[in-house]
C-alpha cells in the first residue's frame, strides 16, 4: 500500500499543478507549480475553498458536494489576485480519506506564464504547454509577417489604382476612370450632364513650339478645366487634346452654357512658355442623361461629340446642346476641323 | 527559396552594412525589386543571383558570410521572435541540441510553406555531437553552424564547431561542448512575449 509521502512524490512529478485534500476539505499538500502561485501565503492547512473558488459545476456548495464530482470538468478562479482560471478534474482517495485534485490553466496559460513567471521545468515533460506556447508565439510572428506584407500590398494596390485611372500628364481622370464614373451614376441612376470639350488650335501650338510646349499647355487647361468645375465634378482628358467633364447631378441649361463659355473665355487667354506665348480656345458639347428614358454610356458620349461637332462647323470658340437634328447635319460632306 | 530565408540575408546585409549597400547588391542582381517579402516564395534561380551579388559586393567569400547571417538571425534584437522560438527547444545547450532533429517539423508549424532540409544529431561521446544537415538549401550548413555559435552564446555554453566534411550527400558540423555552463547566457522567459 502506498504512503501518503509516496502519493506526493509521485504526484510532483507527475502532476507538478496537483492539490491534495483530507475529507474537511483542508489542503495537506500541493505539487511545486502552485507554489508560485501561493507566494509567501502557502496553501497547506487552509480550506480548499479559501484559496479556489468553485465556478462550475454551480450545484456544488459544500466539499461533500465536491467529493461526489469524480471525473467531471470543474472549473475554478484563484481567489486572490490576479483572479486566474484554472480547469481541474477530481478524484477521490480511498475510505473516505480526501480527494486528490489535478489542476490545469486551460486557455489562460498564456497570462498565468507572464504572470507567475513560470518556466518549462513548472511543467511536466509530457504536458504540451509548451509546444503550445511556442505556437502561439511563432504563429503571431508569422501573422504579423503577413500582416505587413497585406499593408504593403494594400498600399501598392491603391497607388496603382490611382495611377489606372489618372492620365499621368495632367493628373487628370483618364478613359477608364470615366467608363467606371459614367457605370456608377447610370446604375445608380443618377442624372448627370456630359460635356464634350475640344481644344481649337492646339495642333497650332505643337507644330510651332514642339511638344513640350504642347504638354505645358495641356496642363495650364487642366488646371483650367479643375479651376472651372466643382470638385464633385469629373474632368476626363480621353484623348490627345480632348476632354469631358462630367457634371453630376447638374442639368440646367443655363448654368451648364455659362459654365462652357467661362471655361472657353479662360481657355483664351494666352498661356507662356518660356518667352513664347501660346494661344488657343475650344469648342463644348453638351448632352444631358434626362434625353434617354434608359441613358446609355455610348450613346451619350456619341450626343455630346454630335453636339461638339456642330459647334466647331458653327465657327469654333462656342457651346451647344445636342438635338436630334444635328445628327442629320453630321452626315453632309463637310470635313471636321480640329 | 522561401522568402523568410531571402529576407534574413537582406536583413543581415541592411543592418550590417546599411541599406544603401543592399540597393546596390539588388541593382547588381539584375532581379528588377530591392525587397524581399518575407511570405513569398522565390525561384531558386533569384536567390543564387542575389547571393551571387552579396558575394562580390562585400567581397568575402560566400559560407563565411552565411554564417555571419546565422549568427545575426540569433542575436539581433531585431529578430528576437527566432531566437526565442529556438529557446523554446530545450532548458539547456545539449537540449537544446536535440530539439535540432524536430526544426524543420516545427518550423514548418508556424509557416506551413518553410521547408527546411532535414536535421539529425548524432551522439559520439559525451559531450561530442554531429549534426548532419541534409541537402535541399544551399549553405545550409553554414547557416546552421553561425545559429548553433550564436545559441552557445545564448545559453552560456562554450562550444568547438567545425564544419568537417559531408557524409552520404550531407553537410556534419561537429560540435565539441567543452562546458555548458561557461558563462551567464541571455535569460529566457517563457511569458516575455506580449501577443
Amino acid at each position: 500500500m502506498m504512503s501518503f509521502d509516496d502519493l506526493a512524490g509521485f504526484a510532483n512529478q507527475l502532476c507538478p499543478m496537483h492539490v491534495i485534500i483530507d475529507a474537511e476539505g483542508q489542503v495537506l499538500s500541493h505539487g511545486p507549480t502552485l507554489h508560485k502561485l501561493s507566494g509567501e501565503d502557502s496553501w497547506t492547512g487552509k480550506p480548499f475553498f479559501d484559496v479556489l473558488d468553485l465556478q462550475r459545476p454551480r450545484w456544488i456548495k459544500t466539499i461533500s458536494d465536491l467529493m461526489e464530482t469524480a471525473g467531471t470538468k470543474l472549473h475554478f478562479q484563484l481567489r486572490a489576485a490576479p483572479h486566474t482560471r484554472m480547469k481541474g478534474v477530481l478524484v477521490p482517495l480511498p475510505n473516505g480519506q480526501g480527494a486528490f485534485i489535478n489542476l490545469s490553466f486551460g486557455i489562460s496559460v498564456l497570462d498565468a506564464v507572464r504572470d507567475f513567471n513560470l518556466t518549462s521545468q513548472d511543467f511536466s515533460p509530457t504536458d504540451l504547454t509548451i509546444e503550445m506556447l511556442y505556437l502561439v508565439e511563432a504563429k503571431s510572428a508569422a501573422m504579423e509577417a503577413s500582416r505587413q506584407l497585406n499593408l504593403r500590398l494594400q498600399g501598392a494596390k491603391i497607388a496603382a489604382e490611382e495611377q489606372a485611372f489618372t492620365d499621368t500628364l495632367t493628373g487628370l481622370k483618364n478613359r477608364r476612370a470615366m467608363d467606371h464614373v459614367l457605370n456608377r451614376l447610370i446604375l445608380g441612376g443618377r442624372d448627370f450632364a456630359l460635356m464634350h470639350v475640344d481644344l481649337d488650335f492646339f495642333k497650332q501650338v505643337n507644330d510651332t513650339y514642339g511638344h513640350a510646349a504642347g504638354d505645358a499647355v495641356l496642363q495650364r487647361v487642366a488646371a483650367i478645366m479643375v479651376e472651372c468645375t466643382r470638385k464633385s465634378d469629373t474632368v476626363v482628358r480621353v484623348g490627345g487634346d480632348e476632354f469631358v467633364i462630367i457634371f453630376e447631378g447638374l442639368l440646367d441649361r443655363k448654368r451648364l452654357s455659362d459654365l462652357a463659355c467661362r471655361l472657353i473665355t479662360r481657355l483664351e487667354e494666352p498661356i507662356q512658355y518660356g518667352a513664347e506665348s501660346c494661344q488657343i480656345s475650344a469648342s463644348a458639347g453638351t448632352t444631358l442623361s434626362t434625353s434617354m428614358a434608359q441613358p446609355d454610356a455610348a450613346v451619350l458620349l456619341h450626343q455630346s461629340d454630335v453636339a461638339l461637332y456642330a459647334a466647331k462647323r458653327a465657327g469654333k470658340a462656342q457651346h451647344m446642346f445636342y438635338t436630334p437634328h444635328q445628327e442629320t447635319e453630321m452626315v453632309e460632306p463637310d470635313s471636321r476641323s480640329a | 527559396m522561401h522568402g523568410l530565408i531571402n529576407r534574413a540575408v537582406q536583413a543581415f546585409v541592411s543592418s550590417t552594412y546599411g541599406t544603401g549597400r543592399w540597393t546596390d547588391i539588388m541593382d547588381a542582381s539584375g532581379l528588377g525589386f530591392t525587397e524581399f517579402e518575407a511570405m513569398l516564395v522565390y525561384s531558386e534561380e533569384q536567390s543564387e543571383r542575389m547571393l551571387r551579388a552579396v558575394e562580390q559586393n562585400l567581397e568575402r567569400p560566400l559560407p563565411e558570410i552565411l554564417e555571419d547571417v546565422g549568427t545575426f538571425l540569433v542575436s539581433n534584437p531585431q529578430v528576437e521572435a527566432l531566437r526565442r522560438l529556438l529557446r523554446f527547444g530545450g532548458v539547456n545547450y545539449v537540449d537544446f541540441l536535440h530539439s535540432l532533429d524536430d526544426l524543420p517539423d516545427r518550423a514548418r508549424l508556424a509557416v506551413s510553406d518553410l521547408r527546411l532540409p532535414g536535421l539529425e544529431l548524432i551522439e559520439q561521446a559525451p559531450g561530442q555531437f554531429d549534426l548532419l544537415c541534409q541537402p535541399g538549401v544551399p549553405g545550409y550548413a553554414q547557416v546552421m553552424t553561425g545559429v548553433l555559435r550564436a545559441m552557445a552564446d545564448d545559453y552560456g555554453a562554450l562550444v568547438f564547431l567545425e564544419q568537417s566534411g559531408s557524409q552520404d550527400g550531407a553537410d556534419v558540423i561537429s560540435i565539441t561542448l567543452v562546458e555548458s555552463e561557461f558563462a551567464e547566457g541571455r535569460t529566457f522567459d517563457l511569458g516575455a512575449h506580449t501577443l
